[in-house]
């Protein structure tokens, strides 16, 4: 019988939920800019501690779909949504729901590097600053190092801290951006073509980022390339034309897609 | 079928064609280009002989009025004059009007010149203290006034020379011109000659243009911007206090989160149109609302100031809307990400990379107020003012005068040494706004980031 073993069978687990679990699910998505119908019946679950990919042509609305995970669409103004997306079975369309609140469980990393144009410091520390999540200036240091270990940062900026973010190169600037996400503790993390700005070295680490970052987050990323959705997610929807065609394990979805849109446009006959 | 063949035609037309030499329409594009280039470089230089022109006519009338002509006497401050009963006390001294120090100028002047062995045929005691501006008694006597103890000592004074003997040393008055001028006469020139050789007659520059209040007609020596300085710096202090934080907060909500419909669309056309709008619209406004209305004094800053405000307003909003509008939305974007609430990314993100575009807005926006003279006019700021408006906050309510309704009053008078002044001030005036200019680069140098 071992004592540390008992201790560590009655700590609560953490708010982590297992693998496979739902952790987004929506229902009967409606999205609309003005009269356009951008986003029609999309019905979609979306796995706990598992990389979600969204493909499909331009325009076929998976950014918009991605944005309405945190609620990011709210800023538009003549954008609304309709159905029902729910975060761990809490509707976020519910009236109650502060979108800010949201937006810290729900993080985002956007198309183009965009850091703060501030140090590399405060850069990371801005979220769990305004989010009060440090108390002390050593517990923001703390929370700083390992958002940027966690990014795959720490070991390029650690002497640096203090120079400005927006020196970095464009994959630092993403990696950042990243860890700027992590730093607020998020549960799920919207990438939306994180690395269609940058060259494929600085590709390739993102996605092994990407990689490190499911054992902790439920990621869904939007991406044009298929070579990156096989690479990095273990779930893959398609949308076409405002609806999703099809959401499969990443693997039948590029050797024995259901659709026949699928097969089309991952055979790169249109898009 | 001869589609196709003109087309095979044109084909080969353009592939036979040497590019060592240019073909017919190459020739005239190249020609239409050099032509605009022409136009520009002839309307740029026209701009540039314009400016230089200008500069070279104000610089020419006005810089004399950054040197002053004075005569340096020992003046006796007699006891039997000056304090009859003895006391000393300030107030008896002041019942001795300027009149009673006349005599003592002239005694000096007269004692000086005998002093010196200079002398001028045909002329009386009087005619020669005429060099000595009539400012000067008025100048000796707030001097006694001042240091009453100084009575029966011999005081050295650097007293104006009169208008004409200054302008004898600018090169306004001439011998000629003096023998037509009743102010003055040949003898007095030469007169002032000797006492230049003397060491008695001095010219060097002229502190007191910058501190000294306005004169009156007969005294343009006396002459100076002090009040109209004052006047100027408290309503650019009361148009910054007042219009940069209504103005940027203004934007702010109209940019940021006014809702976008036909009431917001009617204000920003109505915002665009204010900053048309003339002037002087804008000092009848003054005088209806501030005057009139609200009873607030008149020729005073705070009236002036709050109408240069309502001018200024539009310039700072639509400044400040348009560097909102510069700063990319990825940055908002990313502020909202990590769960900042709108207000936060604007105050925390938004508004400082706007800031050189809202400091030069604002900049140039004051430079703007420094400049306007029409609706000043209108609310009485042009009155004739010599007393010094109190310490801030007090003096916002006194009398005052500002640079450009100076030099408007000044290029109104008849003394051809207002001139001088006139272009003297606008220099002043452009020094000023050249220094605003020159702020509002540094800041924005200072706050520029690169994103």
């Amino acid at each position: 019988m071992n004592m540390s073993g008992m201790t560590t069978a009655i700590t609560p687990t953490p708010k982590v939920a297992a693998m496979n679990e739902t952790k987004v699910s929506a229902r009967d998505v409606q999205v609309y800019y003005g009269d356009k119908h951008a986003i029609r019946d999309v019905n979609i679950e979306i796995r706990s501690r598992t990389v979600t990919a969204f493909i499909g042509p331009s325009g076929c609305g998976k950014s918009t779909f991605l944005r309405c995970i945190n609620r990011m669409n709210d800023t538009i103004a003549s954008c609304r949504v309709e159905g029902n997306i729910s975060i761990d079975s809490e509707n976020i369309y519910d009236p109650k729901v502060d979108p800010v609140q949201l937006r810290a469980k729900v993080g985002m990393v956007f198309q183009k590097p965009n850091p703060f144009p501030k140090s590399i410091f405060e850069n990371v520390a801005y979220g769990p600053r305004i989010h009060g999540l440090a108390a002390k200036k050593s517990d923001l240091d703390d929370i700083v190092a390992s958002a940027l270990q966690k990014a795959g940062l720490w070991n390029e900026v650690k002497d640096r801290l203090d120079s400005p973010g927006t020196g970095l190169s464009g994959g630092q600037q993403q990696r950042l951006c990243i860890a700027r996400a992590v730093a607020v503790s998020p549960e799920v993390i919207l990438m939306d073509e994180p690395c269609s700005a940058l060259d494929p070295i600085a590709t390739a680490k993102v996605e092994e980022l990407i990689h490190e970052l499911r054992e902790n987050f439920t990621i869904v990323i939007v991406t044009h390339s298929m070579q990156q959705a096989a690479r990095v997610s273990q779930r893959t929807a398609m949308f076409h034309l405002g609806n999703l065609v099809e959401e499969n394990d990443t693997d039948k979805m590029f050797t024995n897609p259901d659709d026949q849109r699928t097969q089309d446009y991952i055979m790169g006959r249109f898009g | 079928m001869t589609d196709v063949s003109v087309f095979g035609n044109v084909a080969k037309d353009i592939q036979t064609k040497s590019i060592l030499e240019p073909d017919a329409r190459t020739r005239r594009r190249n020609a239409a280009e050099a032509r605009f280039r022409l136009w520009g470089a002839i309307a740029v230089a026209l701009g540039v002989l314009a400016l230089v022109g200008l500069l070279a006519s104000i610089f020419s009338n006005g810089l004399s009025s950054f040197r002053q002509t004075y005569v340096t006497l020992d003046v006796f401050l007699d006891p039997a004059k000056l304090d009859k009963d003895g006391s000393r006390d300030p107030a008896s001294i002041a019942k001795v009007s300027t009149f009673g120090y006349t005599p003592l100028i002239e005694k000096a002047l007269a004692e000086a010149m005998a002093a010196k062995g200079i002398s001028v045929d045909g002329m009386n005691a009087k005619a020669a203290s005429e060099l000595i501006s009539k400012e000067a008694p008025a100048s000796l006597r707030n001097h006694v006034i001042a240091n009453p103890s100084e009575i029966g000592e011999t005081v050295s004074f650097d007293l104006l020379a009169s208008g004409r003997i200054d302008g004898y040393y600018k090169g306004r008055v001439t011998m000629e011109s003096a023998a037509l001028d009743r102010n003055t006469s040949p003898e007095q020139l030469q007169l002032a000659e000797r006492l230049k050789e003397a060491g008695i007659l001095t010219t060097r520059f002229n502190w007191d243009f910058f501190t000294a209040p306005d004169a009156s007609d007969t005294r343009p020596e006396a002459s100076g911007l002090g009040v109209a300085i004052l006047g100027s710096a408290y309503m650019m202090l009361i148009v910054l206090v007042l219009s940069l934080p209504l103005g940027v907060a203004a934007s702010i909500y109209l940019e940021e989160f006014a809702p976008q419909n036909r009431f917001t669309d009617l204000i920003e056309v109505n915002i665009a149109n204010l900053a048309a709008v003339p002037s002087i619209v804008f000092g009848i406004l003054g005088l209806a609302v501030f005057i009139n209305f609200a009873g607030l004094p008149q020729s005073a800053p705070i009236v002036g100031g709050l109408v240069l405000t309502l001018m200024t307003l539009p310039t700072i909003i639509i400044a400040t809307r348009a560097a909102l509008k510069a700063v990319p939305p990825s940055i908002r974007d990313a502020a909202l990400g990590v769960g900042a609430s709108k207000m936060q990314s604007i105050f925390h993100h938004v508004l400082p990379l706007a800031m050189p575009g809202i400091l030069t807005g604002t900049i140039i926006g004051l430079a703007q107020a420094l400049g306007e003279t029409a609706p000043l006019l209108l609310i009485g700021m042009v009155a004739f003012v010599r007393e010094y408006p109190a310490g801030p906050p007090d003096g916002f309510f006194d009398p005052a005068s500002a640079l450009p309704v100076q030099v408007y009053n000044w290029t109104q008078r008849g003394d051809p040494a207002f001139v001088e002044r006139a272009s003297g001030a606008i220099i002043v005036l452009l020094v000023f706004l050249i220094l605003m200019n020159l702020i509002a680069i540094i800041l924005r140098r200072r706050f520029e980031r690169r994103w």
